[in-house]
Order: C-alpha cells, then structure tokens, then sequence
C-alpha cells in the first residue's frame, strides 16, 4: 500500500511539474465548441447523478471512483 | 494492528499533502471556471424487491463575490420496507432519512479549492462528513487533475436496544483526471480508495445455518463482519461528439476490496437533442460482483466461521440497467431573474439475479436448494432546473 502511494504521489508531481513547461494546446480554444456543447458534460446534472450513485451504493457491494465526493450514505 | 492502521491513514494523508503541493507550485496554463448558478428541485421514487424509497432533493448553487462558489443540498429518503431479508427474518417497517450538505469552492487563478459538510440523520444511524478537493486545470485546459480527500464519521444505534450503539469512521481518497483528447473526444479518469474502520454490518440482520432440530430444517443467528474494509476502484470514460449534434458514452469501472468483492461496471450512453429544445437519452449498464470471502447463504452449522454475512449486496450477483431520460428546455427568452430552465424525466430498470443468495419465501423446499432470488426495481426521477 506504502509503495502503490509513493508511486501514485510521484506521478502526479511529475504531471504537476509537466505543467510548468510550454505546452501548445492540440486543440485551440476555438476549436472546442462541440466540447462545450452540454451533451458533452459528464455531469450534465449534477442532482441526478448523486441520486442515482446513492441507489447504486445502496445496492452493490462496489464503491467509490464515480467522478463526484459522495458523503456519509448510512448504506449499511 | 490499530497502530500499523493509523501509520497507514497517516502516510496516505501526508502523500496527498505532497502532491496537492506539487499541484499548487506547478506553473498553470490559464483560468479555471466555477461552476454555474442553478438551482434544481427533484422527486424521486424507487421501487423494487419489497422496497419503496421516495423522497425530495433541492440543490441551489450560487457564485459571489467573483472568486467563490456556494451549494447546499436537501435530501429525504422516506423508506419503506418489506424486502426479502425483512419479511423472512423480521417485520416491515417505515423510516426516514434526512441529509444536508453545504460546500464552498474558491478559484484562484487556474486551481480550484473545494471544501463540503454533509449530514445523514435517520432513527438508527447519523453520518457526518467533511470533504475537501483541489483541482487545477494544466496544458492550455485540455487537463485537469483533482484530488480529494473525505472523513467520516457515522455512529450506529439498534432500534429497541438502547445500550446497543457503535461507530464508523470512513476516510476516501480520490484522484482524477479529466482530458481533451481531440476536438470531439473527451476521457475521464477516475480512482478512490475508501477505508472504513468500525461496526460495518447492519445490526438488524441474520445468517442462516443448518439445525435439523427445527422444522424448516434451518436456524438464524446474527451477522459477524471484520471491522476494516479497504476498497480500490478504478474508472475510464470517454464521451465522443459525433457528424451530428449528439454524443455517446462509455464507461468502464473495476473494483475490488479486503473483503474480497471484485466487481465490473460497463456502461454505454447516448445523448440526443431534437428540435424545439427537448434532449433525449438513453443507456445500458451491467454490473456484476462476486462473493465477499465470509458470505455463505447457509453455513453448516451455527458459529461455523469467525465472520459470517448472509447480506446479498455481499453475494455474487449481476444486475443490467436501462435508461431513458428527456430533458425539455423551458424559460428560453427568460424571465425575471431566471436565465433558463429545464424540466427532466428519467427511467431507470434496474434487473437483479442473484447467484447464491436464496428466496425462502416459498415453502417445503430442502435447506439450500430453495429458488435463487431476484427482482426488478423501478427507478424514476422527475426534476426542475433553473440557471440564473
């Protein structure tokens, strides 16, 4: 576990680190108007999705990695 | 063991300080944004296996003074109960659960700090749990990584056992990273490991053992789960715009635990808007887990293991998903304060096969070879938003 966090932490600073190099975006800011069309959101409702994970967790043995914080569900 | 836990929670702690450091110092390449101002109230109504869960969520979002970001959230889940674990161990019963949140982001620059409280309060279990995250948006924004970390802190009690009561504390760490891959290819990544440590099984419910003493040929005795649990999931998605306005989306999500459960989420979306402001979607996800290694449906006899659970979210099961949603814009020219507005309507068909979790509600069966149980479960979810 102590080395899978020594693993993970260097990673991120490395990509961290990355960020103080130039780096010429492949996609222009002009270019990402699909992008920014709402139906590309991966959270368009945020209400919704936390709903939804909450039944999910309710239910299956799985959790976690949903993409939102979650909170106490008192599941159990 | 408690020692080498701490030692643990406290390396996990000090390694995420690293490296929102290293996120704090790095050189970023333009702006974040917050999110929007939107308020949104939902219904929502679930009901499958003997169990119907109803109940409202109001979320309201807000910016002020240019650099922060307020939410709150009002949740009700009025539950209930006759499910198979209640009707063949125990007796109905109706309870409610009410849960406030509130959070703060703050953007600085191309970083964005955020911090949460949420509250769970029902008759036999309260939650508390405060959550913070940092995400910071690299390469021009074509990146963004996140980080956050959750403390909770639960405390269980017994419906008429006032001297039962016992606690769990739950800490999450969670990574992400969201990327533009081209012009129309968005990739989300997403990892969180979640270490609960305290009273983790529902003190109401059973296991079951063979006892030839008695009738039915079998006996209960009460579930014993360890008092650590440590899971790891990770996720990938990818949301693709296509020739025409729509998208569709995929996801893949692995998962397994100390307890081990190893389980796989597929998912498959697509999002279609029409004319005269009405969105469509519709999606397939499949779920399914194995066993945890104490799960047995009928055990051999009574105390036959140290840790013993009959819960059948702890079995092998799978379960398929279908989803349809439609989302109709209204308020389009605005009104007062109001932006715009939407109302929504989703459907969810959720179908559960267990594969060793039995259904004792029938009768003359032999222990351990009754029919194996399933059920579908209805899931609807009618909302209005408002941005302003």
């Amino acid at each position: 576990m102590r080395a899978r966090s020594k693993t993970l932490t260097l990673c991120l600073m490395l990509s961290a680190l990355l960020a103080g190099c130039s780096v010429e975006p492949w996609v222009k800011p002009y270019e990402r108007d699909n992008l920014a069309d709402p139906i590309m959101s991966f959270d368009r409702d945020p209400v919704s999705t936390a709903y939804i994970h909450h039944v999910y967790e309710a239910r299956e043995g799985a959790r976690g990695a949903t993409g939102s914080a979650g909170g106490g569900c008192g599941c159990n | 063991m408690q020692l080498m836990r701490a030692e643990s929670s406290r390396s996990r702690l000090k390694s995420l300080l690293l490296v929102v450091a290293a996120l704090v110092v790095a050189t970023p390449a333009s702006a974040g944004v917050l999110p929007e101002d939107r308020a949104d109230v939902l219904f929502h109504s679930y009901d499958g296996g003997g169990v119907t869960i109803q109940g409202p969520s109001l979320l309201m979002r807000k910016q002020f003074a240019g650099k922060f970001s307020a939410s709150a959230n009002y949740y009700v889940d009025k539950v209930s109960s006759a499910s198979i674990d209640v009707v063949t161990t125990a007796s109905p019963y109706e309870e409610e659960r009410t849960q406030y949140s509130v959070g703060l982001d703050y953007l600085h620059d191309r970083w964005t700090m955020s911090m949460g409280l949420t509250q769970s309060e029902e008759n036999d279990y309260t939650a508390e749990t405060f959550s913070f995250g940092i995400s910071q948006d690299l390469f021009g924004d074509l990146t963004t990584v996140s980080l956050g970390y959750s403390l909770g802190d639960d405390t269980v009690a017994r419906r008429g056992d006032p001297l039962f009561a016992d606690v769990v504390e739950r800490q999450q760490y969670r990574v992400g990273l969201s990327q533009i891959l081209t012009k129309k290819l968005l990739l989300g990544l997403s990892f969180e490991t979640i270490t609960d440590e305290g009273f983790l099984n529902n003190p109401y419910r059973s296991v079951r053992y063979v006892d030839t003493t008695t009738p039915q040929g079998y006996s209960y005795q009460p579930e014993v789960y360890p008092r650590t649990r440590t899971s790891d999931a990770g996720a990938l998605r990818l949301r693709y715009y296509l020739p025409y306005r729509a998208a569709i989306h995929g996801e893949y999500r692995s998962y397994h635990d100390t307890w081990d459960i190893k389980a796989d989420t597929y998912e498959l979306g697509y999002t279609h808007p029409l004319d005269g402001g009405w969105i469509i979607e519709a999606k397939l996800r499949f779920y399914s887990q194995n066993n945890a290694d104490f799960y047995s449906d009928l055990f051999p006899y009574v105390n036959a293991q140290n840790f013993l659970a009959r819960d059948k979210e702890l079995s092998a099961f799978a379960s398929q998903t279908l989803r349809l949603g439609m989302t109709y814009d209204i308020l389009r020219g605005g009104w007062h304060f109001v932006d715009k507005g939407s109302v929504s309507v989703f459907y969810d068909r959720i179908a559960f096969q267990y594969d060793d979790f039995r259904d004792l509600t029938g009768s003359g069966a032999v222990p351990g070879q009754e029919p194996l149980y399933s059920f579908e479960a209805n899931v609807f979810q009618f909302f209005v938003s408002f941005w302003f």
